[in-house]
């Protein structure tokens, strides 16, 4: 029995800001929710292959583990749920208000 | 102050077009990230979990009023308006934006700053101990020797690519303040009939195979310093296993080769180059040593200053703290304390660097130094004057009485920040410090270390901290092992694992127990928690960390 796909986004930072960003069906976003998300191997596979094409604006893309709640995606691992929000001791990142496209 | 030579200037700025260069064209796609990568870590550039990071160095941790402004400056300019201070006595910006990068370094380069060789496979920013040419108990001040080892390998041709990261410590006291037994290469500054010279240790090192540095010559006259590093990192660039990250530094080199094995090659290749070094260093350390003469001290009355400790228990408190003694009469050593309550420690706002440089300008003779514990020094401050910096210090968030108590602790930015943690180690030393305030404890509990790392790199010096917090990812969840025992000093020894780890929501109480098990044994108040530790061993310990098992055992 073939094991199963757990659904992924791919995700990179952003070339010129550094910032955590995740890939749409047309581009890319700042919010997770907002991420295009994959149920299929085959798929995933070649749309990270696209993702790391992608030089000139994102760097270190990966696939990332996700859970669907409500058929949104939510961080699948602590290390996600952190590059999803930003640090703890202060609120920064995408905590801060006007970050949220 | 030691200023930098035309040479350096020149240096760096060369340096500094060549990259903004290099940014320019990975951003116009000329240059792809694997070429970009190795070009922006030797300028001391991380892509780090949320941002860029620009990690600058601060050479011996020696900084002027002016480069503290300047780093302010920066701060609020291209970044959040604070800077984290590290465990390897050099700042962090956690936010640039990759265009601005090319502009910092510009700015940095007006007070003779620089990131050069902060990251990469190379020589990096030379530490020493924080009380230098201040501490009463120095035989000589580290900083000449290490400003002579910084000019030697910046740029060094030979050492660009070595096997892995490079780390020298310095100090001049045989207290040693440097962790300089948990360095690739260790110096400590000896005196020998009147002669002064090097106790040279080699492969001591933290991370995921902890080791103690070994002696590899006990007593190396001063004239052979440089020759004879040369000669280690020459045998350890041609001998270290480039096959294996995590088996390529020097101190796996030493393990599997061999003290004796290495220390042949050295002396081999010693013989072989030291007559290429034809006493120019030392003409070049004599010109250094001028740079680093000390201020010119003032003298003046205590009575101010013991008037005031009479009336002013705060300010008494942060005193028998705080500050360290200074080799002039008159004088102290002031430890500002980075770790408030509940704050992110080695954090600084731009306002309180203003501030302090500019405490360091009216009442420090302009110096400041930067401790690997984190924390910010005015090293020559007249007793006379200690009131005024005190209360200009507490008003400002600066005032914390807790050196080398339990809430001044380590912690390596972790997963808030860092994108090889695999935990979070901030929240954990904040909440630390935040129960032990509540309980009025820590200055009952005394002298005691906690080093906190979020990944077995061990950047927070768990291994050596009396308690040595690491933080893991175990199956999906944060998970914090606890050892024992650890010493950083001349004394230096590797703590000893506790058992298994606790998950986020456990640590702080079971700190909590460990720290009241030691009020219950400690034969009096001024038995430290390490020397119980040492009377007693593990199991005592191991009972109040672990009470189910002693439970189920019963």
């Amino acid at each position: 029995m073939p094991r199963t796909f757990s659904p992924k986004v791919v995700t990179a930072n952003d070339l010129l800001k550094g910032d955590v960003i995740y890939q749409t069906a047309t581009g890319w976003t700042r919010a997770l929710s907002e991420a295009e998300v994959l149920t299929d191997e085959a798929d995933a596979d070649l749309r990270l292959i696209e993702a790391s094409q992608q030089t000139g604006r994102v760097v270190g893309v990966y696939l990332a583990d996700v859970t669907l709640v409500d058929g949104t995606p939510e961080p699948g691992h602590f290390r996600e749920d952190f590059r999803a929000r930003g640090p703890s001791n202060y609120a920064h990142g995408k905590q801060e208000a006007g970050t949220h496209v | 102050m030691y200023k930098y030579t035309d040479f350096d200037a020149a240096f760096v700025a060369e340096r500094n077009r060549q990259f903004r260069g290099q940014v320019d064209r990975r951003i116009d796609g000329s240059l792809t990230e694997d070429e970009f990568k190795p070009l922006r870590l030797m300028n001391g550039l991380y892509l780090q979990l949320h941002a860029y990071m620009l990690r600058v160095a601060i050479p011996y941790g020696t900084l002027s009023g002016r480069q503290m402004h300047k780093l302010a400056d920066i701060a609020d300019r291209w970044d959040k308006g604070y800077g984290h201070f590290t465990t390897r006595q050099n700042i962090q910006f956690n936010w640039p934006d990759l265009r601005d990068v090319p502009d910092m370094l510009d700015a940095l380069a007006e007070v003779d700053m620089h990131a050069i060789q902060t990251s990469g496979n190379t020589i990096r920013n030379v530490t020493a101990d924080h009380f230098a040419g201040a501490a009463a108990d120095e035989i000589a001040d580290p900083r000449p020797v290490a400003e002579l080892i910084r000019q030697w390998s910046t740029d060094h041709p030979e050492f660009q690519f070595l096997p892995r990261k490079f780390k020298v410590a310095v100090t001049g006291s045989p207290n040693d303040r440097a962790v300089t037994r948990a360095h690739d290469i260790g110096l400590r500054i000896l005196e020998r009939d009147g002669e002064q010279g090097f106790e040279v240790i080699v492969g001591g090192g933290l991370g995921r195979t902890p080791m103690i540095g070994k002696v590899l010559r006990d007593f190396l006259p001063r004239a052979d310093l440089l020759p004879y590093l040369e000669a280690i990192v020459s045998v350890y660039n041609l001998l270290g296993r480039r096959d294996n990250k995590y088996k390529a530094r020097i101190k796996i080199t030493v393990h599997e080769n061999g003290l004796e094995d290495f220390g042949a090659r050295v002396e081999d290749r010693f013989a072989q180059i030291r007559e290429q070094f034809t006493g120019v260093d030392q003409q070049m350390l004599a010109g250094i040593e001028s740079g680093f003469a000390l201020p010119d001290f003032r003298e003046a009355s205590e009575a101010g200053y013991l008037d005031a400790r009479q009336h002013y228990p705060a300010l008494r408190s942060w005193a028998d703290t705080n500050l360290a003694p200074h080799r002039i009469p008159g004088y102290a050593i002031v430890t500002i304390s980075l770790k408030a309550h509940g704050a992110t420690p080695g954090d600084a706002t731009s306002a309180q660097m203003r501030l302090m440089a500019d405490l360091a300008k009216r009442y420090g003779h302009d110096e400041l130094r930067i401790s690997h514990e984190q924390n910010v020094i005015l090293p020559h401050v007249h007793k006379d004057d200690l009131a005024s910096v005190y209360s200009a210090l507490r008003a400002a968030g600066l005032g914390t009485a807790n050196i080398g108590l339990i809430s001044d602790i380590i912690a390596c930015p972790g997963m808030d920040y860092c994108a090889l943690a695999t935990a979070r180690s901030i929240p954990v030393a904040q909440e630390i410090a935040t129960r032990f305030d509540e309980l009025k404890l820590e200055h009952d509990v005394g002298p005691l270390k906690i080093k906190i790392s979020g990944c077995i790199n061990a950047c927070g010096h768990h291994h050596v901290g009396h308690i040595g917090i690491l933080g893991l990812d175990r199956a999906g969840v944060e998970n914090y092992q606890i050892t024992l025992g650890g010493d950083h000093t001349q004394s230096a020894h590797i703590g000893e694992r506790a058992g298994p780890g606790f998950s986020a929501e456990e640590i702080v109480p079971a700190i909590e127990r460990l720290v009241l098990a030691y009020l219950d044994l400690r034969t009096e108040p001024s038995e430290t928690f390490l020397q119980t530790y040492r009377r007693l061993g593990l199991a005592p310990f191991k009972a109040a960390l672990y009470p189910e098992a002693q439970a189920d055992a019963a």
